[in-house]
C-alpha cells in the first residue's frame, strides 16, 4: 500500500529538487548500411535512424506525462561512424554528419551522438578521414556530437592520436568561433569510452552491441543536497548512508521508466546510467552538494575525498536498484553546466589542476572548461595525455572536452546557451609540452600489478 | 489493474472532489480510495483510482490540469508504479 508519506516525498523530489530522467538514448546499430557508394549510405543510416526512432519523442513524453516526472532528453546514440563509413569511396564525412543531423531533426531529437573513432591503437584511413572531418562537420551541424578514443587500459595511449586531437581540438574552435566556438562542446576524447553511454556528448552505440538498445541515464544532484539537508552535521556513516539511499530510490525510478520505454518502443532495455548530471539551474548541482557536505567552495582541500565518497555511494545505491547498470556511472563536474562550479571557478577556489585530482575519482573528465583561445595545440594535447593516463592507470572512463576559445583571455567568459550554460575561461599552465608531444607513437599498455 | 493516483493541492473551496469526480465519471475511472486533509484552509486530497476501464477519447492529464487551472488548484494524475518503484521493494 502506497503511503500518503511516500507520494508526497516523491513529488517534493521532483517538484522541488529536480528529479528527473535526464536522457533517454537509443542506441541504433549502423553496421547494416555499409556501401561503398556514400550516397547510399547516407541513404541506409537516414532510413535505418528515422525508423527505429521514429517514435522515440512521442513515447518519451508520454511516459513523463504518465508518470508525471520529466524526461527532458531523447537522443540517439549510433555505430561509431569510423566503422559504419569504412567501406564508403570517400575523402570526406561531412556529408555523412549532415545526414545525421537531418535525421536528429526529423525525429526530434536534440543529439546525435557517435560521430566518433576508435584509435587507441591505431588508425584507419576511415579513422584518419573522419577525424580530420571533425572541425567542418562540427561547424556545419547543429545536433551532431563527436567523440575520439585514444586509449584503453588494455593497450596504452596512441600518442599520435593525442596529439592530432590537439590539432583537431583547436580547428574546431576556429571553425566555429563565430558562435562562442561551440563546436568543442560537441567534441570529447576519451581513454576507456564506453560502448553504451546515454549521455553527450560522447555517446555512441558501440560494435558489442545488439541492433538497437534503450539507455537511460537519471540525474539528480538536487534531491541529493537535499536529502544531505537533512542530515547537516552529521557523521560520515550518516552521509553515506543518506546518498546511497537516495541513488536507490532514484535509480529505482530510472529503470522503470527506461523499462517502460523499451516496452513502448519495441526496442530491448539496455542499461541504466548512474550518473548525477547538474544544469545550470540553482537547486541542481553538484557543488552545492560540495557546500552541503561542509566545503565552503568545491575546489577547497576535502573536495577529492568528498567527491570520491559521493560517486561511490551513488554507485552503492544505485546498482541495488537497477537490474543493468551501465554508461559511466558517477557524478558529473562540468563547469559550464553547473552554476556552483562556475562561481567556483571565477572565486578562484576551483583550478584546472584541482579538477584533474577530482577527475580521478569520479566520471567523467576536464568536461566543458574553456581555456584561452591562444592555448597551443601541444597544450592541449598535453591536458589530454594526463588525463587520458589517469584512466589508463586506473582502469577508469575519462574524457576531455575543452573549448579554446579564440579571442578570449582569462577573466572573459563565454555563452553557450541551453544546458551546455556558460564558462568563465580558465587559466592553463603556461609552460611548454610541445617537445614531449612532438615524439609520437604509442605509450605501452600499463602493468596490472603492483598497484600503488 | 492500472492504478492511478490524483492529487490535489490548494486553497479548499466548495465542491473540489465533486468536480474532479465528475470529471472521472466522464472517463469511466472508477475511484478506490480517498484521504484528504484540510489545515490552515489549505486542502491536500490524495485519490486512488483504476484507470484500467478508462475511456481514451481525449486525455485526462490535461483535462484534470485543466480544471486544476480553472480552480486555481494543482491537480496531477501518475501512474502508481512510480511510488512502488521508489519506496518498496
Amino acid at each position: 500500500m502506497i503511503t500518503r508519506n511516500e507520494i508526497m516525498e516523491t513529488n517534493r523530489m521532483i517538484k522541488e529538487a529536480n528529479l528527473d530522467v535526464r536522457t533517454i538514448t537509443m542506441g541504433i546499430s549502423l553496421l547494416d548500411c555499409a556501401d561503398a557508394d556514400v550516397d547510399k549510405f547516407n541513404e541506409n543510416i537516414y532510413r535505418k535512424i528515422t525508423t527505429y526512432a521514429k517514435d522515440l519523442v512521442k513515447v518519451g513524453d508520454e511516459l513523463a506525462e504518465e508518470y508525471g516526472i520529466p524526461v527532458v532528453n531523447k537522443r540517439i546514440s549510433v555505430t561509431p561512424i569510423a566503422i559504419a563509413a569504412a567501406g564508403c569511396q570517400t575523402d570526406s564525412y561531412v556529408s555523412i554528419a549532415q545526414t545525421l543531423d537531418r535525421a536528429a531533426k526529423d525525429v526530434g531529437v536534440n543529439f546525435i551522438g557517435g560521430f566518433s573513432a576508435l584509435v587507441h591503437k591505431g588508425m584507419t584511413p576511415s579513422d584518419k578521414i573522419l577525424i580530420d572531418s571533425i572541425p567542418e562537420a562540427l561547424a556545419v551541424t547543429e545536433r551532431v556530437c563527436a567523440s575520439v578514443n585514444v586509449g584503453t587500459s588494455r593497450n596504452g595511449l596512441n600518442m599520435d592520436a593525442v596529439k592530432k586531437m590537439g590539432e583537431i581540438i583547436r580547428q574546431t574552435a576556429e571553425a566555429s568561433k563565430d558562435n562562442g566556438c561551440i563546436g568543442c562542446a560537441k567534441l570529447v576524447v576519451f581513454c576507456n569510452a564506453v560502448e553504451d553511454n546515454p549521455f553527450m556528448a560522447g555517446a555512441f552505440h558501440g560494435v558489442g552491441e545488439g541492433d538497437a538498445a534503450i539507455n537511460v541515464g537519471v540525474s539528480g544532484p538536487g534531491v541529493v543536497k537535499k536529502a544531505l539537508e537533512e542530515v547537516r552535521g552529521a557523521d560520515f556513516e550518516t552521509l553515506c548512508e543518506t546518498v546511497k539511499r537516495t541513488a536507490f530510490k532514484i535509480t529505482r525510478v530510472g529503470q522503470l521508466v527506461a523499462q517502460a520505454a523499451a516496452k513502448e518502443l519495441g526496442v530491448p532495455f539496455g542499461i541504466i546510467d548512474l550518473s548525477l548530471a547538474p544544469t545550470p539551474a540553482v537547486g541542481d548541482s553538484i557543488a552545492e552538494i560540495f557546500q552541503e557536505m561542509g566545503l565552503e567552495e568545491p575546489g577547497a582541500p576535502g573536495t577529492t575525498a568528498a567527491l570520491a565518497m559521493l560517486n561511490d555511494n551513488v554507485k552503492k545505491g544505485g546498482v541495488m536498484a537497477s537490474s543493468y547498470v551501465g554508461g559511466l556511472s558517477g557524478a558529473f563536474i562540468p563547469v559550464s553546466e553547473d552554476h556552483g562550479m562556475i562561481e567556483a571557478v571565477e572565486k578562484g577556489a576551483l583550478t584546472l589542476e584541482k579538477l584533474e585530482a577530482m577527475t580521478c575519482v569520479c566520471s567523467v573528465g576536464l568536461d566543458m572548461i574553456a581555456v584561452p583561445g591562444d592555448t597551443s595545440a601541444a597544450t592541449l594535447s598535453g591536458i589530454i595525455a594526463d588525463e587520458a593516463a589517469i584512466g589508463m592507470i586506473n582502469s577508469k572512463t575519462t574524457a576531455v572536452r575543452i573549448i579554446p576559445v579564440i579571442g578570449k583571455q582569462i577573466g572573459d567568459d563565454v555563452e553557450f546557451g541551453g544546458l551546455l550554460g556558460h564558462a568563465p575561461i580558465m587559466p592553463v599552465n603556461g609552460y611548454s609540452c610541445e617537445k614531449f608531444i612532438a615524439r609520437g607513437g604509442r605509450i605501452p599498455a600499463p602493468i596490472h600489478s603492483f598497484k600503488n | 489493474m492500472k492504478k492511478g493516483i490524483i492529487t490535489v493541492l490548494g486553497k479548499d473551496q466548495v465542491g473540489i472532489i465533486a468536480k474532479v469526480c465528475t470529471l472521472l465519471l466522464q472517463y469511466n475511472v472508477n475511484v478506490l480510495d480517498i484521504s484528504q486533509t484540510v489545515l490552515d484552509g489549505y486542502f491536500h486530497m490524495i485519490m486512488v483510482v483504476d484507470l484500467t476501464n478508462q475511456t481514451e477519447n481525449t486525455n485526462l492529464h490535461t483535462a484534470l490540469n485543466e480544471l486544476g487551472e480553472t480552480l486555481g488548484l494543482e491537480m496531477r494524475l501518475q501512474l502508481a508504479e512510480i511510488f512502488d518503484a521508489m519506496h518498496h521493494i
